[in-house]
């Protein structure tokens, strides 16, 4: 196995059509009332997006917006409500029971809480050999020389198999969750906030490590962050949620030099910058009930550029100049900017 | 300032590991604690001086009454009509009860017997409150809302009045006693169980086995029960405290240990026949039962403490 | 030290120890600084680095069995909080001198309106009829721009969101007008754009209160945007002490510079991310010499001697004792 240098190119042209196509996904959630009608919410709402072989799909939006459940709705973690999701030609969607459990090795999970995603109880070789327990059969010395290696392989020391996680940092019990989620050599990998817990210095170590990882394995990840930096560095595109929807997809590049949604704008405008040039767009307000979203377009009680459209219906998913769709009203009515990103317009100005 | 730790990841990751102490010189430095959380747990229980004292307090007396029959000076029912009730004596150090038999001798007797009923009181209990208590807390669903009604129905009758019930069925005996006991101590350790195993099911670590396909039964055994034990042990031994108390109950009753087996219930009983005429009788079955579950309590609360502390450290 | 106006609280040589299963072990070693009447100072660490610790200290709200401040001084206009009596400062505490912590939903009770909460607060220091406080909780809570504050008063903390939960915890901190707010990490938990929001309240109330505020937070850009002088600590020490814009233009020591230079950039994406080699040291196992020695790419000889925090410039100061012959590099 040689390790070829991440170059950063463009990812590989997918050969057979995208690893992960997730269709029209929805996930609802019932929430049961004493002596009130149960009250739904669809946390994730006719969401679709592909992610091609070796490619890094980056998800992000605030929290409530649905990303962390869209990528527990693709491991089949939560149950769908609609819409179909196939990861490597299969439609995981149809898989029940054993079926399901097996299909589970070719996609795995990194989880946001370094401290609470490996059992207190177990010591690390014991949840690193989970998967290989669990799939390969292994015998356990088999499956120690393997840990060994893994534990390795995620930079840090075999001699630590045998401590137990409260021992570790939270860089370093990432890195063990992640060599948990590489050990059986999956396909596709969802890193559910996997860097927010930690530090900066340390949050790079972990990115880098999942770079390499990548170029290395062939692997395909759904990165999901609040972050935007962070989801720029590591993203070839990526996807903004809002209130269960997606509003906005393309090429991070464009995205986020050329952002065409108003929400993605403010978003970006939120990075903290102490020499910053523009004035930040600071949303007012709070996300809308999710149970009670308004009616048109989730963003509408937020946006400065709200229009009487926005407020009758949703608007569709139209494209735009260097790649990706966006719904917003904008792109067809008052300005029409069809396909145009926001920055024609002027910031200042209402249309 | 900006090289990382990438060396370590271009080594050939067949190399055997922790062989060559120069390649890990990249490497992170050592955990941050190295200190291993079970040790963690004893040391704490052995910092706290009132656990240890019940600890070692029961470990003897669990010795003296395991090896009664080699240690004790007479036979349990060995009587001596002629040397009734007498008090302590060189022969006799605590004594002799109205058949003459020595007081010494029957407590060690006795606490065999009662610790051993206790002891099977609370197995029974956890045997059945134990995987009723992971399979309601880790499925939910209608099993866990029958189970738990069940549990409430059994809990809202006090205990002794149960276990009363029960025996009254079946017929006395020590045995049935405790068996019947247990029955009734199961819905303790199920809420116990069922509660811990909520908060555990809750856990990322769990949701973590389901998405790498872990099979239930296999995230029940090896990831929800080591978790819930802390839990389980407390009440194991708090439940071992009043079962020893319920074995006194149930013996003064005459239901329980049966003459001439002895029990500490049964000799208080016997004492509380004669409390009039001799109330010295009474005191030490008496002790000997305030030690041994005062011991429980200690323990639990010793080990309640140890295990409360493994919660995650502050910053 | 302070350019303009008084100071507020200065904090001299703070030494404190926390209890662990080691033992009694330091965890914040000899921190001076302090802050001027109005000003904004940021205390930047990462997790570990004592920044938490020293700000609990200010209002002795470390629990007693479990930490002790051996040495130091904390003087709030000149009276040291260190050994002052507990109904003193509980006079001082939450009245002249308030905490916001990270955690909006545990720092509220359940199970009263979020009016009452701030109500009694108030009514504990300013005293006053139930109605005014109540008057003065609404108030507040429009200040901190909570839409429809008048109703949203008789709220339970679990009606607001997390955002809102934040200022109402800034309402609460701010109703007894203090002269100087703490706030430990307040929007760490919080959304970017939620975040953002409360950055901007806390800047706007310092304009409108005058009130010093202690910034403490792991985030150097977002205490860069908001701070006029900024306290890095590291492994329990203050490593350096700059005007904000200063720090982030040309940093005086290698750990600050290591901080900048790993934030992350909306930059080119492919490139490995620059980290900080190894970790923190743990506080039972401290380096001799130079604390962040072992991870400094510019160490040499003399590192070995224990540095000492010095002036390198008016207004500006620095434990490397290497800085002079380094040139570091500022935020990209």
């Amino acid at each position: 196995m040689t390790f070829t240098k991440f170059t950063g190119a463009a990812p590989p042209a997918a050969e057979d059509g995208p690893l992960v196509d997730a269709r029209g996904v929805s996930v609802v959630f019932r929430k049961r009332r004493t002596l009130a009608p149960a009250r739904q919410v669809r946390a994730v709402n006719d969401v679709t997006f592909q992610i091609a072989e070796g490619e890094t799909f980056g998800l992000v939006g605030e929290s409530g917006s649905g990303k962390s459940t869209t990528g527990r709705a693709l491991l089949r973690l939560v149950p769908t409500a609609g819409g179909t999701i196939t990861v490597a030609g299969r439609d995981v969607t149809a898989l029940r029971g054993g079926s399901l459990r097996r299909a589970r090795r070719s996609m795995q999970m990194v989880f946001q809480d370094p401290y609470s995603s490996l059992d207190p109880s177990s010591t690390v070789a014991g949840s690193i050999a989970e998967p290989l327990l669990v799939h390969e059969k292994m015998s356990a010395k088999a499956a120690r020389a393997r840990v060994d290696e893994l534990i390795e392989m995620v930079g840090l020391r075999a001699s630590y198999a045998d401590r137990y996680p409260h021992e570790f940092s939270g860089g370093q019990r990432q890195r063990l969750a992640i060599a948990r989620a590489i050990a059986l050599n999956p396909r596709f990998i969802v890193c559910d906030e996997a860097v927010s817990a930690l530090d900066v210095s340390t949050q790079n170590q972990v990115i880098n490590l999942l770079e390499r990882l990548r170029a290395e394995f062939r692997l395909t990840y759904l990165f999901i962050a609040h972050d935007l930096a962070v989801v720029r560095h590591i993203s070839h595109r990526v996807g903004v949620m809002y209130l269960g929807r997606i509003v906005e997809t393309g090429p991070a590049e464009r995205v986020y030099s050329a952002p065409a949604h108003p929400y993605t704008r403010a978003l970006l405008s939120a990075i903290p910058d102490p020499r910053r040039k523009t004035e930040r767009i600071v949303l007012e307000g709070d996300l809308p009930d999710p149970a009670n979203p308004p009616v048109g377009c989730p963003f509408q009680t937020r946006c400065r550029f709200v229009m009487e459209v926005c407020r009758q219906r949703m608007p569709e998913h139209t494209a735009v100049d260097g790649g990706g769709e966006v719904a917003c009203h904008l792109q067809t009515s008052g300005p029409a900017l069809s396909g145009a990103s926001l920055n024609e317009l002027d910031v200042n100005s209402r249309p | 300032m900006t090289q990382s730790d990438s060396v370590d990841i271009r080594k050939p990751a067949a190399a055997p590991p922790g062989k060559d102490a120069g390649k890990d010189a990249g490497k992170e430095a050592g955990p941050i604690e190295p200190v291993s959380r079970t040790r963690a747990v004893v040391r704490r229980f052995r910092s706290n001086r009132s656990a240890v004292i019940g600890a070692l307090l029961l470990l003897a007396i669990i010795v003296v009454t395991a090896a009664a029959p080699l240690i004790a000076p007479y036979g349990p029912a060995q009587v001596d009509i002629s040397d009734r009730l007498s008090g302590p004596t060189a022969e006799h150090w605590l004594g002799t009860d109205t058949l003459g038999r020595d007081t010494l001798t029957r407590l060690m007797h006795g606490g065999r017997v009662s610790l051993a009923a206790a002891a099977l009181a609370v197995v029974i209990a956890t045997g059945i409150g134990l995987p009723l208590g992971l399979i309601s807390g880790y499925f939910g669903g209608v099993v866990d809302w029958l189970l738990d009604r069940a549990a409430d129905i059994l809990m809202a009758f006090p205990a002794i009045i149960l276990t009363i019930a029960i025996i009254a069925m079946v017929g006395p005996g020590l045995t049935t006693a405790m068996v019947s006991l247990g029955i009734v101590y199961a819905p303790r350790m199920y809420r116990v169980v069922r509660g811990s195993t909520l908060e555990v099911r809750r856990e990322v670590y769990i949701e973590a086995s389901t998405s790498i396909g872990t099979p239930h039964l296999t995230i029940l055994r090896k990831r929800v029960l080591p978790n819930i034990m802390p839990a389980a042990l407390v009440q194991l031994s708090f439940l071992l405290a009043s079962a020893l108390l319920a074995e006194v109950t149930v013996s003064l009753l005459g239901l329980g240990a049966l003459p001439p087996t002895a029990s500490w219930g049964s000799m208080l009983g016997q004492a509380f026949l004669e409390m009039r005429t001799n109330p010295s009788l009474a005191v030490y079955p008496g002790i000997a039962i305030a030690i041994a579950t005062l011991c429980f309590n200690l323990i639990g609360d010793g080990l309640r403490d140890a295990f409360g502390r493994e919660t995650r450290k502050a910053s | 030290m302070t350019a303009e106006g008084k100071t507020l609280l200065e904090i001299e040589d703070l030494h404190v120890d926390f209890l662990t299963d080691r033992g009694w072990t330091n965890v914040v070693n000899g921190v001076s600084f302090d802050v001027g009447e109005g000003e904004i100072v940021g205390l930047v660490g990462e997790s570990g680095s004592g920044k938490s610790v020293t700000s609990l200290s200010v209002l002795r709200l470390l629990p007693s069995g479990y930490a002790r401040t051996p040495a130091g001084h904390v003087r709030y206009r000149g009276r040291d909080l260190v050994g002052m009596p507990p109904k003193e400062l509980r006079d001082i505490r939450g009245n002249e001198i308030s905490m916001i912590f990270q955690e909006p939903m545990t720092s509220l009770n359940p199970a009263f309106t979020i009016g009452d909460q701030i109500a009694e607060g108030y009514r504990r220091h300013k005293g006053g009829t139930r109605r005014a406080a109540f008057a003065r909780a609404a108030e507040m809570l429009d200040l901190v721009g909570i839409p429809d504050a008048g109703s949203r008063v008789r709220d339970y903390p679990h009606e607001f969101s997390g955002g809102m939960r934040q200022r109402a915890m800034i309402a609460m901190a701010l109703a007894c007008e203090p002269k100087l707010l703490i706030a430990d990490e307040p929007a760490t938990a919080l959304d970017v754009t939620v975040q953002a929001q409360i950055v901007a309240l806390l800047a706007r109330l310092r304009d409108e209160t005058g009130c010093g505020i202690l910034f403490i937070t792991h985030d150097l850009g977002l205490v860069a945007e908001l701070a006029d002088r900024v306290v890095v600590m590291y492994a329990g020490e203050v490593v350096e002490t700059a005007p904000a814009l200063d720090l982030y233009d040309a940093p005086k020591h290698p750990y600050t510079a290591g901080l900048l230079n790993a934030m992350p950039q909306l930059g080119v994406r492919g490139r490995e991310l620059p980290t900080i080699p190894g970790r923190p040291p743990e506080p039972w196992r401290m380096p001799e010499g130079c604390r962040f020695g072992p991870r400094c790419g510019h160490a040499g000889e003399e590192c070995a001697a224990v540095p000492a925090l010095r002036t390198v410039e008016p207004g500006r100061s620095s434990r490397c004792c290497r800085i002079e012959q380094l040139h570091l590099a500022g935020s990209p």
